[in-house]
């Protein structure tokens, strides 16, 4: 691959520029902005998302153990993520081979977070764009008009993460700030009556999963030309896989695969990380750019994420879940899986396969077990990777003889994804911008590739009167030629 | 009645409706339950469920005093959104989702300036934090 175009044009300082900040339903601080010639053609776009560094500062210095409760603080959406990434982590820092009860119980968090965080993608803040057209009356773009068209629809969306929040609440202890999960372990399991509550519902979330298969299938087949199109291109991938090859989104080795599909690495233990990826930093983003060392910064770039991992493993290990994916694959020669809208699809067999292995964990008597700790010899270092609902997720901890964290790295998901963002709204702004005038409906397609990616950054504040989105037209002189509110 | 604080502890002034919402448990006022989230989402709405009243506690970007309380109406004009949902917008998730009217709400808005990682409250969220308690034991008293 060589460098996407519309990255850096040569002199901008005559262009008209096009702000869209933030990005409405995108967690955290996310800013596009298109150069436009006088003709109106694109010269350059780029995604700029304000990548959350403050974290290092924030932990290092404090006891290791109160790290998997100190990092649920980073994100809002995703506490649940960077709560069993760090321990996974901190288990190797105390020698720690899980039991078989502390590894399905952290499994079940894991699976009820992906199941809620799917739900809440799929349902919230993507099934308006898909029921109704991106660019249809944006007064209706939103869940309440989904509520009112497709009321079915919209109250499984709400029931499904209601059920995905039991599931962390029964395993963590609480609805947030949960500290079921601690280093070498976990501190409770669940007890029989816990467990009963949880099944009475499993089978009801595996039933509306696969009919949130089955739309988001049914999406894909009735606007074919456009989802095949739109934001597609080709990219290099990494997930996590089991052992066998399967779907793991808990534990497992990295695979890699480059654009055309030759595995670069598979089965790499992640506790060695910095061997295969490395991380670039552009002048004209706070994010950096992740990628695979063998292929250079340049054209090393991945994705991360559901449409990866459904694509990238060699079966997912629950019955309907696999049968999904094989359909998926197959579809229309395989295009489906090659395009960007594909990550919505992909999105569900994972949420399908999240039910199905609640409900199989659920029948597992270990969960009932009394066995939750272990140790063993002290290292100084440990790394936690797991799949989070967006993508891999890294947590890199150095611990001094006095237990404090000395030092700190994590990768997110969206930092893994930064530059596949990049090209995909490049190849919007190309495809669907360039010469046009443009409407909010003309701009919501931007948004829509973004958003395919579920982008997701360290923003766990909410206050009243934050959030606005605003796009601006300024033209050469820096002037605001027109503005469009919304929020 | 749900008195239901939004914030994140550990994000300077976000942390101001938690703290107000602990000392409220504290209180253990009868008939009052207290619940703490980082955001409201759409599930939410499930959590007005057979409910009296309903009280939002937030930090508040554009108060116009230190701590002011607003009724909240169902809002269907959310057209863009993040995750995260308002109170307003709860509300009619609860509306669509149920088809019954939502309980009573109020927003005890608290004034707020800084919200990064690792930060204490500022000075204006704290003075915010103490004028909001009497009003929040009102609202409870309703």
């Amino acid at each position: 691959m060589s460098t996407p175009s519309l990255e850096t044009v040569s002199r901008p300082e005559r262009l008209r520029r096009v702000v869209i900040e933030p990005l409405s339903r995108v967690e955290g601080h996310g800013k596009v902005t298109l150069l436009l010639d006088e003709q109106g053609h694109v010269a350059q776009a780029r995604l700029h998302i304000v990548e959350f560094r403050a974290f290092e500062k924030f932990i290092q210095g404090r006891p290791y153990w109160e790290v998997p409760v100190m990092v649920q603080r980073l994100c809002g959406i995703c506490p649940v993520s960077h709560h069993l990434a760090a321990c996974k982590a901190l288990d190797q820092v105390v020698g720690a081979t899980l039991t078989p009860t502390a590894e399905k119980i952290r499994r079940l968090m894991h699976y009820g977070q992906i199941l809620q965080s799917h739900a809440l993608h799929f349902f919230h803040l993507s099934s308006p764009d898909l029921l109704f057209g991106f660019d249809s009356d944006v007064a209706r773009r939103n869940i309440v008009g989904v509520a009112a068209e497709y009321p079915d629809i919209a109250r499984q969306g709400v029931l499904l993460r209601r059920y995905g929040q039991e599931v962390i609440r029964h395993t963590a202890g609480k609805r947030i700030h949960g500290t079921g999960s601690v280093p070498g372990g976990v501190n409770k399991s669940l007890t029989r009556e816990e467990r009963d509550e949880l099944l009475v519902d499993a089978y009801q979330m595996i039933a509306w999963s696969r009919d949130a298969v089955r739309l988001a299938r049914r999406l894909f087949e009735q606007n074919l030309e456009l989802y095949r199109g739109f934001a597609t291109f080709r990219a290099n991938t990494l997930s996590l896989v089991r052992a066998d090859g399967a779907l793991d989104l808990y534990h497992g080795g990295l695979r890699a695969r480059d654009a055309t599909g030759r595995v670069l690495f598979d089965h790499a233990p992640y506790d060695r990380y910095w061997e295969r990826i490395a991380e670039d930093v552009k002048a004209w983003s706070y994010m950096k750019f992740p990628y695979f060392k063998a292929l250079g910064g340049d054209d090393g770039w991945y994705r991360v994420g559901p449409l990866t991992r459904v694509t990238q493993c060699d079966f997912i290990p629950t019955p309907l879940a696999d049968r999904e994916r094989r359909e998926f694959l197959a579809f229309d020669e395989g295009r489906a899986a090659a395009a960007t809208l594909g990550f919505h699809w992909a999105r569900m067999i994972e949420m399908l396969h999240a039910a199905e292995a609640i409900k199989d964990l659920l029948h597992d008597d270990d969960l009932l077990g009394s066995d939750l700790m272990a140790g063993g010899r002290r290292e100084a270092r440990g790394v936690g990777v797991l799949e989070a609902p967006r993508g891999t997720l890294i947590h890199h901890y150095r611990v001094d003889e006095d237990d404090q964290v000395v030092r700190a790295n994590l990768i997110v998901s969206t930092t893994h994804n930064n530059q596949a963002m990049n090209v995909a709204i490049r190849e919007v702004a190309r495809r669907y911008l360039d010469g046009r005038q443009l409407t909010e409906g003309l701009l919501n397609h931007i948004e829509v590739a973004v958003r395919a990616f579920d982008p997701c950054l360290s923003c766990a504040t909410h206050a009243v009167g934050k959030m606005p989105l605003s796009v601006q037209l300024i033209d050469a002189d820096g002037a605001v030629a027109s503005e469009i509110q919304r929020g | 009645m749900l008195v239901f604080a939004i914030g994140n502890p550990s994000r300077g002034d976000d942390a101001v409706g938690p703290q107000l919402a602990e000392r409220l448990a504290e209180a253990a006022l009868p008939g009052v339950e207290v619940l703490i989230e980082f955001q409201l989402q759409v599930e939410h709405a499930l959590d007005l469920e057979d409910r009296e009243r309903v009280v939002f506690v937030d930090a508040c970007v554009d108060a116009e005093s230190a701590a002011v309380v607003r009724p909240v109406l169902p809002d269907a004009r959310f057209a863009h959104t993040s995750h995260a949902l308002a109170p307003s917008q709860v509300l009619e998730t609860y509306v669509r989702i149920t088809g019954r009217e939502p309980p009573p709400a109020w927003l005890l808005g608290i004034q707020a300036e800084r919200f990064e990682l690792g930060e204490g409250l500022s000075l204006a969220a704290t003075h915010g934090r103490d004028a909001a308690w009497p009003r929040l034991l009102e609202l409870c008293r309703l």
